[in-house]
């Protein structure tokens, strides 16, 4: 038997004084609650901090302080940010399509959310460990396609329309080299749960075994989420701000809601399957799991701020081009290199 | 409890998916109807879970969700958006009616077929881990109809790169 450490314990506690009050069927429904709860804390969590962490970042790379005025060392700004969207004036464009300009923003959010089921935060800290695991990840993040979709389409607004077709564009062709490079780690673990995944990487990372696929993972990954230099969705010398363009207050809030839990959902990805989940020494699991996420955001927001955003043609290019073949050499590599090490060994 | 809960899910489940599905017929708008058609799927894909089938769940949304999006695009770019709220029309003139009729016809059968079979019922549980065993059938027992489709979408595919290139001048 497995010593069991960090959060798992933390959930059995709970588990053991809910029990005292009520009957165990109830006891199993409330832990999902308090789960599900736990979850949208560190989604909402996440988008404030890392908003600021954003706005750091960036100051950094360009010789600036950043914010610096509201709270010790600006920590307030984005909760004061927050407060500035809440109060701003709900505008609708007059061509708008009702109902869909509305459900857009709430719809993105939903698979934004929904991916952070099967993230193993800690050991046996996982909400569902379903045996498709990493599939159900890629079938869900794929839905996020629709809403930016449905935002352009309902604005009547041509920048915004013209951003949802590039949406559409560089999501779709993206995520077939994204699922090729996951398919590396895949063929290694032989099965997509996570917690297999995990427990694979317990002496070595994937990292060192599957570096093309890492690669190809980062570049798409950024890409699907739609950040430099690959934001040609809301490229605002372009297109203003692509599908967001009409949206004000708390509903273009919500698009960077989903834009940060994104962010911070495949960054966990990239933890799970490229650098060990929360594995590593002394530090308890959900630490080590945190700082290597923390790690993947800080390269993404890297890439962000030193490099030029691409022109459409080039970006289309670079993914059917050199990804999507690079992908495929790494899954034949990957094969080739797992018959030879089970003839050696 | 548990009982109740998925037969609950269950009618939620089927509700969305014909609810959205008679929308697809009856909206007149080409893109209200491709969502409420996304919406389908994802009842559908919805009853998938309840039958354990969660690997074919997450095919669904991932392959026919992912369509939709194309569907959309198609439907905004080869129809007028000045008459957007008239490009996906149920008139009521005689093809409809017949089509309906057919339908209709087509509805009443299969329910009838559903009455009347004399259904066996399997007491085996359901597979737990379905990815393995679905890549090792699709590899031993199925592999000619596998190649079959791969080979079809392949033609498709050459095809379409064909048609999108268009015709050398010269």
């Amino acid at each position: 038997m497995q010593e069991v450490t960090g959060l798992y314990v933390i959930a059995e506690m709970l588990r053991d004084i809910l029990g005292h009050y009520l009957p165990a069927q109830y006891v199993d429904i409330s832990m999902s609650l308090i789960n599900i709860g736990v979850i949208f804390g560190i989604i909402s969590m996440t988008a404030v901090v890392l908003v600021y962490g954003e706005r750091k970042v960036s100051a950094f790379m360009q010789s600036r302080s950043g914010p610096n005025r509201v709270g010790p060392y600006g920590l307030l700004q984005t909760i004061a940010d927050m407060f500035k969207l809440m109060s701003k004036e709900d505008i609708m464009p007059a061509g708008a399509d009702k109902w869909m300009w509305i459900l857009a923003p709430m719809i993105l959010f939903i698979p934004a959310a929904a991916a952070y089921a099967v993230f193993p935060f800690d050991n046996q800290a996982v909400f569902a460990d379903l045996n498709i695991g990493i599939f159900y990840f890629i079938a869900v993040s794929s839905q996020a396609v629709l809403p930016f979709l449905m935002a352009g389409w309902a604005s009547n607004n041509k920048y915004a329309l013209i951003g949802g077709m590039r949406t559409v564009a560089q999501m779709l062709s993206y995520e077939v080299p994204m699922v090729l490079s996951i398919l590396g780690v895949v063929m290694m673990v032989g099965s997509m749960r996570m917690s297999d995944i995990v427990a694979a990487q317990q002496n070595v990372w994937f990292i060192v075994l599957q570096p093309i696929a890492f690669v190809v993972y980062v570049i798409t990954a950024t890409a699907e989420i739609n950040r430099a230099p690959f934001d040609l969705v809301e490229g605002e010398s372009e297109i203003v701000a692509g599908p967001f363009t009409e949206y004000t207050g708390m509903r273009f809030a919500l698009f960077f809601l989903a834009e940060y839990a994104n962010l911070f959902a495949v960054s966990a990805i990239a933890t799970t399957l490229f650098l060990g989940g929360w594995h590593g020494p002394w530090l308890p699991g959900w630490v080590w799991f945190f700082l290597k996420v923390a790690g993947m955001v800080f390269l993404f927001m890297w890439f962000r701020w030193t490099f030029p955003r691409l022109r459409i043609d080039q970006l289309m290019a670079l993914g059917w081009k050199v990804l999507l073949p690079l992908a495929l050499v790494n899954v034949v590599i990957t094969g080739v290199g797992m018959y030879i090490y089970q003839l050696l060994s | 409890m548990n009982e109740w809960a998925y037969t609950a899910a269950f009618f939620i489940f089927a509700a969305v998916t014909v609810a959205s599905a008679v929308g697809v017929v009856t909206k007149n708008d080409l893109v209200h109807s491709s969502l409420l058609l996304a919406l389908c799927f994802v009842g559908v894909s919805g009853l998938y879970v309840l039958l354990q089938a969660d690997f074919l769940a997450a095919v669904q949304l991932l392959v026919y969700n992912g369509a939709i999006a194309i569907v959309f695009v198609l439907g905004t770019m080869l129809t007028r958006r000045s008459i957007r709220h008239g490009t996906n029309h149920s008139e009521a003139d005689a093809p409809s009616r017949l089509i309906g009729l057919i339908s209709g016809l087509f509805v009443a059968v299969t329910l009838g077929v559903i009455a009347t079979t004399p259904w066996n019922y399997s007491s085996a549980g359901a597979v737990q881990d379905t990815p393995a065993v679905l890549g090792r059938l699709i590899l031993t027992d199925y592999m000619i109809a596998m190649e079959v489709a791969a080979v079809l979408l392949l033609a498709a595919m050459i095809g379409a790169i064909v048609l999108a290139k268009g015709v050398d001048e010269e």
